[in-house]
């Protein structure tokens, strides 16, 4: 009998013990973000979809066409295409499509770039209805910020 | 089991737990044979979520296969990335730095801790307790936010490459790492308070849902099933690999057998991975973070090798068949859960469906990686 009222005592104790610590918290700031009224900052290595880097001096992508991404990807997401121009030595990039759909963002294609031609984006907010959205010309997008 | 349970002229009826079901964590469907409120048998269907991940590693090359293991156990992710990575490196024989594996025991670590942190939340929530896990989820955020700075990513890392990691941490890293330990210290005394002597916390895993040592052995289960059922038995100490031989700290084992000595496991086991941790940084070597040479498209000798790691819900095996090509003949991965979900039908006869649920939430279950 006496272990019963011990256990009432000892159990209604605990419990006063767990309120009290969730009062506590009820005073503490809010540690939730109000998303989308508010947002992150993306951390430097964050590792969104791929895109191209600019050359500074010529303001056209870094890329040479080795296609080291391309066979670096684990899922096949990249298509690359380049020709060499007339009087020229070197090929130049005229195609380069991400399917998204696909992509695992695991960043072998950044690892695998030597000329450092490919760059990790820092956007998030990717939600689309359509399918096509996620075929991104990268090319098309590095022209279009330039 | 009463005995109106074990009475066989009663009729049974049958139900489903699952696959959607928010108490199986994921798309395990269990068929339940129930007589009232009683299991009679429990027979748990895998298959929903297989994605052939052995198959997928046997037709890629090594390296491509990286970005896979994280998406099995998406808890633990950086055990099973540093289990197959160890594999190869032991295949093709290449020497890992030290610093690097330095910063590989840092991160699984930490991963550990926020493994059994959201184990810990969602655990209490199929006991029908929501406050503790917004708790939890405070604390992981922040470890996800420091893992996320390293490894660029919150939940699927790639971090780990063969002979080093990806790249070197920032003094802001092992600056936060610190941080956030002194913090987890001043709550985890909360979290003991405020769930681990609850009285109602008590009443439902004390003595509900033993698991005795003989069927842990029948079962092949590790992990903190094991430990919980009195087995010392941690890979980090008994097949030490990487450089944990070199940091002190215990392997919480209870011989209890029931569900809360299963539950005491891990929360002693956070503590003992914040020591670890905290002994790392400490001991971190200046160096270079990946190994010299490693050839571009790995050939490891033909052969037949295992490595095997202590993920956060048990041991995590690979077994590599190399035939001397650039991708593996056979990849076998002995996942921890599966062992572990395999003696819950044996577990759980006769016992209510409250509890037996209990006892599932016990064995931390992540369906993922059961059916890979």
């Amino acid at each position: 009998m006496s272990g019963y009222f011990t256990e009432l005592f000892t159990g209604t104790k605990s419990l006063a013990i767990g309120l009290g610590i969730t009062i506590k918290a009820f005073f503490q700031p809010v540690v939730t973000l109000q998303y989308p009224y508010e947002t992150l900052e993306m951390k430097p290595r964050f590792r969104g979809h791929i895109q191209l880097t600019q050359d500074e001096e010529t303001g056209e992508s870094k890329c040479i066409v080795c296609g080291m991404c391309q066979k670096a990807c684990p899922t096949g997401c990249i298509t690359v295409a380049g020709k060499k121009p007339e009087g020229s030595k070197k090929k130049a990039l005229t195609r380069y499509i991400l399917n998204f759909t696909t992509c695992s963002l695991c960043g072998q294609c950044v690892e695998s770039c030597k000329p450092n031609a490919i760059e990790f984006s820092k956007d998030y907010n990717l939600a689309s209805f359509d399918k096509n959205d996620f075929i991104f010309d990268l090319l098309k997008r590095l022209k279009e910020k330039s | 089991m009463s005995e109106f349970a074990l009475s066989q002229t009663q009729e049974t009826f049958v139900m489903n737990l699952g696959p959607q079901h928010p108490a199986t964590h994921g798309v395990l469907r269990v068929k339940l044979t129930m007589d009232g409120e009683y299991v009679v048998r429990a027979e748990p269907v895998l298959g929903y979520i297989h994605r052939m991940h052995e198959k997928m590693g046997e037709n890629r090359t090594w390296a491509k296969f990286l970005p896979n293991t994280g998406r099995m156990d998406y808890l633990h992710a950086l055990a099973y990335n540093h289990g197959h990575v160890m594999a190869v490196e032991r295949a093709a024989g290449i020497e890992v730095p030290e610093r690097a594996e330095y910063l590989r025991v840092i991160t699984t670590e930490l991963n550990r801790i926020s493994s059994h942190l959201l184990w810990f939340g969602a655990f209490v929530l199929d006991l029908g307790g929501f406050t503790p896990l917004l708790y939890a989820f405070d604390d992981r955020e922040q470890i996800l936010d420091l893992l996320e700075g390293v490894t660029g990513s919150r939940l699927t890392y790639c971090y780990y490459r063969f002979g080093g990691v990806y790249n070197d941490v920032e003094d802001d890293f092992l600056v936060g790492t610190k941080a956030f330990i002194s913090r987890l210290r001043s709550r985890l005394p909360m979290y003991h308070g405020l769930v681990t002597k609850n009285i109602i916390l008590i009443k439902r895993l004390k003595d509900i849902g033993p698991i005795p040592p003989d069927m842990v052995t029948r079962y092949g289960a590790t992990g903190p099933v094991a430990r919980g059922s009195g087995f010392n038995f941690d890979l980090r100490k008994n097949e030490p690999y990487s450089v944990y031989p070199e940091f002190d700290f215990d392997i919480p084992v209870y011989t209890e057998c029931d569900s809360m000595a299963r539950y005491m496991v891990r929360m002693d086991e956070m503590e003992q991975s914040m020591r670890i941790i905290e002994q790392a940084i400490d001991k971190l070597p200046e160096g270079p973070v990946k190994a010299k040479k490693v050839p571009k498209t790995l050939k490891p000798p033909a052969g037949d090798y295992y490595c095997a790691v202590e993920a956060a819900r048990g041991s995590f095996g690979v077994r590599i068949v190399s035939d001397g090509t650039n991708t593996p003949y056979r990849l076998k991965l002995r996942s921890p859960t599966y062992s572990n979900l395999s003696l819950f039908e044996e577990a759980s006869e006769g016992m209510l469906l409250a509890d037996a649920l209990a006892l599932m939430g016990s064995l931390d279950l992540v369906i993922p990686e059961i059916d890979r």
